[in-house]
């Protein structure tokens, strides 16, 4: 790893050149400069500190976005965030390694509706971590359930998912602790939910609306209540209906916009959302469109069949079953491909697919000014890419964590001496 | 004084970069012998910056022992403001080459004391040994730098306020608001300008061509302070044909007639034969 020494020393000041970068909406021919794991402005640096950079990356012509931020994953190579409740920071530490080669630097593990004594087991040990060269960092957890609607549980044990009957006691009661906790998904409609959600708002927590059968007045008033995000779009909730939009008319609500957008999750993996659903909400309400994976611990392991926990299961042509069926079993196309597939099937501009995975997620999460932007300032979490967004390496505040095999590697020029006139 | 005519502003802008490039090759500049270059800023000079760019990246010029010497800025505009001449020059010269952020200077519209900030500018300039190349535009108005009509042609580097000519003419800079456009500028004086050893005008447009002719053809006069550089030793004005449209043709043949006089000034292989 020669071409990461001139960032060992963090507080050296390191120019990226030969690169374009997304930067407010738009791709531009720039330069990137970082120091102490930050972006910097360099016209300040130039005009105020006088120093040229200390060493200079030649990027190769890559296009370098913010890293990918996931706000919606369940686990993956071979861990489950909900069921490896033994080894709960080893588990961790493997996705949030293998996530690096996604392009993920960031992401809020998910934990779906489970047993009472599982929250209290995991979400202790669950803790928010900066991201690092052994991986994407942890920006608290995604709690899907187990407060949802019974007729869409999805995926869901049934036995399990509860009602809210004194509030947010119960809430706490179930879960144990929230302090490392970002975003709770539930169902708008059950008794209570709307106290809860006002509260867990206030406390800084984002609610997201799903596996719910709400109808759009329902999901109106918890927005009103502060909810600002939606469960994986279209699953796990009614059917669009022009007479009642339910969850999905959100995206055009009218009462939206006092509080600005309303963001919505959406799988983009060409199999969980349909291409024309997917462009129907594109459309409709681009700003607030977040991609997620939603994947399961088979993502990220090889074709063929692999035992994980009780399940057995076999991945095929990058799809998962459960093994010997044609049963889905759940998502493992990674974040590159749900971001390609997007792009694709949208037929929107690099710059939006690329936000929708960067701006947008770290927007929900009120964090923008830090992630998901190469602004001044913001973490230096970047990754490097290719045409039709070929990954070719991740870094974290400005640390090359990932070098994808067989692409181009980045170079470190040095600063020339005299350059001599050749006329 | 020189005044090389050239078809085009691009033709302009290339021979304006040739000749700042041989100018510090041929001074040889190194650790204890830096080029001082004064820089202007506005339309007229960014296509010499972009070829000047271009000859950096293909290694034919380097900036490490230049040193620069803005000619203004605006008061009291924020230095990130896209008009500001800060973030012109970072983003369309200083951001692209090799020099030294130590050796840029431009003056500090934001100090708090302005003519202390202004006395410091000369004397960074006479530390530095003086300016062995000013490059320089003018206004419409014959104005050099901003050394607005009326003003000393011995005046130094100062704060100064902007005629109403200049603030209508920049209001389109500043979303066509004219209360929005500063009304005080930090400026080299013609002064200034005039100790260098050696001054490079350019002057393309036809807008430009009364300017010209005022510079070249009447006399010395404060209200068109461009012409001031009659009395200059080493003055060179390049123009393109647009901006010769008020000159007489007697004057316009006359330089036309030295072309092969004017090549020589950029023609490097030459210079080195006679070498």
């Amino acid at each position: 790893m020669k071409n990461t020494c001139l960032c060992d020393s963090t507080s050296k000041l390191i120019q990226f050149t030969n690169c374009s970068l997304l930067r407010d909406g738009k791709i531009i021919r720039e330069d990137l400069w970082v120091r102490d794991g930050k972006i910097v402005d360099p016209e300040k640096v130039f005009f105020d500190e006088k120093v040229s950079s200390d060493g200079r990356i030649d990027c190769k012509g890559a296009l370098i976005s913010p890293g990918f931020i996931e706000l919606q994953i369940n686990g993956g190579f071979g861990v489950d965030f909900s069921f490896n409740t033994k080894e709960v920071e080893k588990g961790i530490q493997i996705v949030a390694h293998g996530l690096l080669a996604h392009g993920v630097t960031a992401f809020c593990p998910t934990i779906v509706t489970s047993p009472r004594d599982v929250y209290h087991s995991i979400l202790p040990v669950l803790k928010k971590m900066p991201g690092s060269k052994d991986g994407a960092a942890v920006l608290g957890i995604h709690l899907e359930g187990p407060f949802i609607n019974p007729a869409k549980k999805g995926a869901h044990p049934e036995n399990l998912i509860c009602s809210l009957q004194e509030g947010m006691k119960t809430l706490l009661d179930m879960y144990g602790s929230l302090s490392d906790v970002s975003i709770v998904t539930v169902a708008p409609e059950i008794d209570k939910a709307l106290d809860v959600i006002e509260e867990l708002v206030e406390s800084g927590i984002t609610v997201s609306l799903g596996h719910s059968m709400a109808n759009l007045q329902q999901g109106e008033e918890a927005v009103k209540k502060g909810a600002t995000l939606i469960t994986h779009l279209f699953n796990a909730m009614l059917p669009f209906h022009h007479r009642d939009p339910g969850l999905v008319g959100l995206l055009a609500s009218d009462v939206v916009p006092a509080k600005g957008t309303i963001y919505y999750g959406i799988i983009s993996d060409g199999v969980h959302t349909h291409p024309s659903a997917l462009r129907i909400a594109h459309r409709t309400n681009p700003e607030g469109l977040v991609l997620v994976t939603d994947a399961i611990s088979a993502l990220g392991l090889e074709e063929g069949t692999h035992q994980l926990g009780q399940a057995s299961i076999e991945i095929r042509n990058s799809r998962a079953y459960i093994a010997g069926t044609d049963t889905l079993c759940g998502s493992i196309a990674n974040m590159i491909e749900c971001v390609q597939f997007f792009h694709k099937a949208s037929g929107c501009s690099v710059e939006k697919a690329l936000e929708a995975a960067t701006l947008h997620p770290a927007k929900v999460l009120g964090i923008e000014n830090i992630k998901g932007t190469l602004n001044y300032g913001a973490d230096a979490d970047f990754i490097l890419l290719g045409e039709d967004f070929d990954l070719w390496s991740t870094w974290i505040s400005g640390q090359h964590v990932y070098q994808a095999e067989g692409k181009p590697q980045v170079r470190i020029i040095k600063v020339p001496e005299d350059i001599k006139p050749v006329m | 004084m020189r005044l090389v005519i050239l078809e085009t502003s691009d033709k302009v802008s290339e021979w304006a970069a040739k000749y700042v490039l041989k100018r510090i090759n041929d001074f040889k500049p190194g650790p204890d012998r830096y080029f001082v270059l004064g820089l202007p800023t506005g339309g007229t000079p960014l296509g010499m910056y972009k070829k000047l760019i271009e000859y950096h990246n293909e290694g034919k010029i380097s900036f490490k022992y230049v040193k620069t010497f803005n000619m203004d800025e605006y008061v009291g505009l924020p230095r990130e403001h896209p008009e500001s001449y800060h973030y012109y020059m970072w983003n369309n010269f200083f951001k692209h080459i090799d020099i030294d952020p130590a050796n840029a200077h431009i003056l500090d519209g934001n100090a708090s004391n302005l003519q202390q900030e202004c006395d410091e500018f000369e004397k960074k300039i006479q530390e530095a040994g003086g300016v062995e190349l000013f490059v320089g535009g003018i206004g419409p108005d014959g104005h050099i730098a901003f050394n607005e009509p009326g003003s000393s042609l011995v005046s130094r580097t100062r704060v100064k306020t902007l005629a109403q000519d200049t603030l209508e003419a920049n209001a389109r800079f500043f979303g066509n608001d004219i209360n929005k456009v500063p009304k005080q500028a930090l400026t080299v004086g013609v002064g200034t300008v005039m100790d260098a050893k050696e001054v490079m005008i350019l002057i393309t447009g036809a807008h430009k061509a009364f300017a010209l002719y005022k510079a070249i053809e009447e006399g010395v006069n404060h209200m068109w302070t461009v012409s001031a550089f009659q009395q200059h030793q080493h003055t060179i004005m390049i123009c393109d044909e647009d901006a010769t449209l008020e000159l007489r043709v007697k004057t316009v043949k006359y330089f036309k007639n030295l072309w092969s006089v004017h090549s020589q000034l950029i023609d490097t292989q030459m210079i080195e034969e006679e070498n």
